[in-house]
């Protein structure tokens, strides 16, 4: 290993909260937490995976990382310049480094333009070249993506849901970005796809040495993609650490039990019983001290009071749990009974 | 004599407009069994749960015998259909939302399917609504029965719309996709409540989905569909102990997880789901297979038996075994 990997994107203390209605006249003015103090560091060429329940701010913090929503405070910077402090064409020259790719194949695309069109959209935006050129990289696109030249003269609905998503990957890539972000981009797909669509994206990357921030509800498929994972609950990121370390034991009690529900072809799950209770608080009116605590086994009066810090447990791996090293601690214990067992 | 099979199957087969949409689908589902039904958008999965209800498409056109404990579903009659519809079969959806109506409470709509059903006042029909909310996990303290479905969160929803299924103690739940929209959190408690239901009410359920971890953990016994036939057949450990379905296979092998290295090339299954308007003579996924040979193009015989209770339409079963038996899934269930 050689030098230290660059820090590509910055996110320091983000967040953003959405006004809402008051309850009644003169009663206080109410938000939503979407985002809650994020801060987060992620190299160049790494695939950060963020996983979390609908309605944890996954997709929220992926829009303000798109700069498709202004922070209510924080900052984000790509490559050490802050982007919140752009002029509107300074910004959009800058989006040619960000792009996304969607979770619905069908819907992100424009029913009435056929595949060619979509792809060179970007390219025709952004100046990049004249009618021949774009054509001509429009066709290479669709080859590096697996797609054949005659699938460009058709429209989305004459194409199954995985080609959809190949024109998809070829419009995030038309723009040669730094940074993708990827939201749910194989949960609409059936599962003989996905494989096809995961080797796609883990391809690409490589190949141009993207930095990749990869979202799903899908452990699985996370584990399969991400260098590091964070794991978001009510606005706030809870545990943040190398895949495999925070899989195979997580420090934070809320990983555990979104490990634990993911259901497995193996015997060991067979009829089990699930270890969760109760849903998601309301993010509106979210409880105090940690946020978790209502559905924690582990929660007694400080989770109340205080609430927990992201800090380090154990070596990379950070959480925001006051027990964090107990837990690990039990863990641990647990595991060697289950080997001498 | 055993007691009748809750649902019997023979030989149904739809086609729409020309196109085959069903082949020949037989199967029967015992009393307070589980039965998964795995397969791709297309394969016929849902259309085979729509059959059951009598809900084809108005143009369709079916052939076949269907039958609960042994009586024939009158499933071409509409106005028979509304008499077994609720009453001895239930069905719930993937959306929950969609599934429930967003200006009825959720008290008018459990006591509505139970008044169409049953000759009963209102205010009994509401009691017992009341009743199967508890049953479900809504407290009636948290959940009056005056809440609209825009106030709860897609798991309640979901818990609603099976309360509604649950109403009249049906024989069989179909249950189409009923967590795919729902986090995994929730998933897992409503599969619970779904293994409750059939316990303490001796239901047999038909459990639709895509996802192999969801039949492994709630299924006692697995079909395999594709392109609109059932192609394996077995009780849950030993389809997964050997399974004996190229298609099975491909579908076991294109699963991330642990036995997969990190960031690896996971295998494909190439192509996509074939037309069903073109016929075949031999095996629809052939040129997707990986175990395929030139056999395989030869019209398909009838399903083989692998072992007891275990039926694959595949010509090559020992080869498919014999590729993916080293694989971690396969050898988690031998």
């Amino acid at each position: 290993m050689g030098m230290k990997p660059k820090q590509h994107l910055l996110l320091d203390k983000l967040s953003k909260a959405y006004p809402l209605g008051r309850k009644r006249p003169g009663a206080p003015k109410r938000f939503l937490q979407a985002v809650d103090q994020v801060s987060l560091e992620v190299a160049q060429g790494e695939t950060l995976g963020l996983v979390g329940e609908s309605g944890c701010g996954k997709s929220s913090l992926a829009r303000l990382i798109l700069q498709l929503e202004k922070p209510t405070s924080g900052t984000m910077a790509l490559d050490g310049i802050d982007l919140s402090t752009l002029r509107p064409k300074e910004l959009k020259a800058a989006r040619q480094r960000f792009q996304m790719i969607f979770q619905d194949p069908y819907a992100s695309l424009n029913p009435r333009m056929k595949a060619r069109a979509i792809i060179a959209e970007a390219l025709i935006n952004y100046r990049m070249g004249n009618a021949s050129e774009i054509r001509q990289r429009v066709e290479e696109l669709a080859q590096q993506v697996g797609l054949s030249p005659f699938h460009l003269d058709r429209f989305p609905h004459e194409l199954s849901g995985g080609q959809c998503q190949r024109i998809g990957i070829a419009r995030a890539i038309a723009l040669s970005p730094e940074l993708i972000v990827a939201d749910e981009p194989v949960s609409a797909l059936d599962v003989s796809i996905q494989a096809q669509i995961l080797n796609l994206i883990v391809r690409l990357q490589a190949q141009m040495g993207l930095t990749l921030i990869f979202i799903s509800h899908d452990l699985s498929v996370v584990s399969h993609v991400a260098d590091r994972v964070a794991v978001m609950y009510l606005g706030r990121i809870v545990e943040l650490g190398q895949t495999r370390q925070l899989f195979d034991r997580p420090a934070h009690p809320y990983t555990s039990t979104l490990l634990s529900a993911v259901p497995r072809p193996t015997p060991a799950g067979r009829h089990r019983r699930s270890e969760v209770t109760g849903e998601l608080p309301s993010p509106i009116d979210p409880p105090s001290g940690c946020h978790f605590r209502t559905r924690c086994s582990h929660a007694d009066a400080r989770c109340t009071q205080e609430v927990p810090a992201l800090r380090v447990i154990n070596g990379a791996q950070q959480a925001a749990c006051h027990h964090a090293e107990r837990i690990l601690a039990t863990l641990h214990q647990n595991n060697i009974e289950i080997d001498n067992a | 004599m055993s007691p009748a099979n809750t649902l019997a199957i023979h030989d149904l087969t739809v086609s729409i407009g020309g196109t085959p949409i069903l082949k020949g689908v037989s199967f029967d589902v015992a009393p307070g069994q589980v039965m998964g039904l795995v397969g791709e958008s297309g394969s016929g999965k849902s259309m085979t749960a729509l059959a059951i209800m009598g809900l084809l498409p108005p143009k369709a056109e079916a052939s076949g015998d269907i039958r609960l404990q042994d009586v024939a579903v009158p499933w071409a009659d509409d106005a028979a259909m509304r008499k077994v519809r609720g009453r001895e079969v239930g069905m719930i959806f993937q959306e929950p939302m969609t599934a429930l109506n967003p200006l009825m409470t959720i008290g008018d709509q459990v006591a509505e399917t139970i008044r169409v059903h049953t000759k009963v006042s209102n205010s009994a029909a509401l009691e017992t609504a009341a009743r199967m909310l508890e049953r479900v996990g809504l407290s009636n303290e948290r959940f009056p029965l005056s809440r609209y479905p825009h106030e709860l969160s897609g798991g309640q929803r979901q818990r609603v719309a099976i309360a509604i299924a649950i109403a009249l103690t049906p024989k069989l739940l179909i249950a189409d996709e009923p967590t795919t929209a729902l986090d995994v959190t929730v998933q897992a408690q409503v599969l619970d409540l779904i293994a409750d239901l059939r316990r303490d009410l001796a239901m047999s359920v038909i459990l639709i989905t895509h996802d192999l971890g969801v039949v492994a953990n709630a299924a006692d016994r697995m079909m395999v569909m594709y392109a609109g036939r059932i192609v394996e057949e077995a009780p849950v450990e030993k389809l997964f102990a050997r399974p004996s379905h190229g298609y099975t296979a491909g579908l076991l092998q294109s699963l991330p997880g642990a036995q997969t290295g990190h960031r690896s090339v996971l295998n494909e299954i190439p192509g996509s789901v074939p037309r069903l308007d073109k016929p075949v003579a031999g095996c629809v996924y052939a040129p997707r297979c990986s175990f395929a040979t030139d056999a395989c193009a030869a019209p398909l015989p009838p399903a083989q038996l692998i072992e007891p209770q275990h039926t694959s339409r595949c010509i090559h079963p020992d080869r498919v075994y014999e590729g993916i038996r080293n694989t971690e899934i396969v050898s988690a269930w031998a």
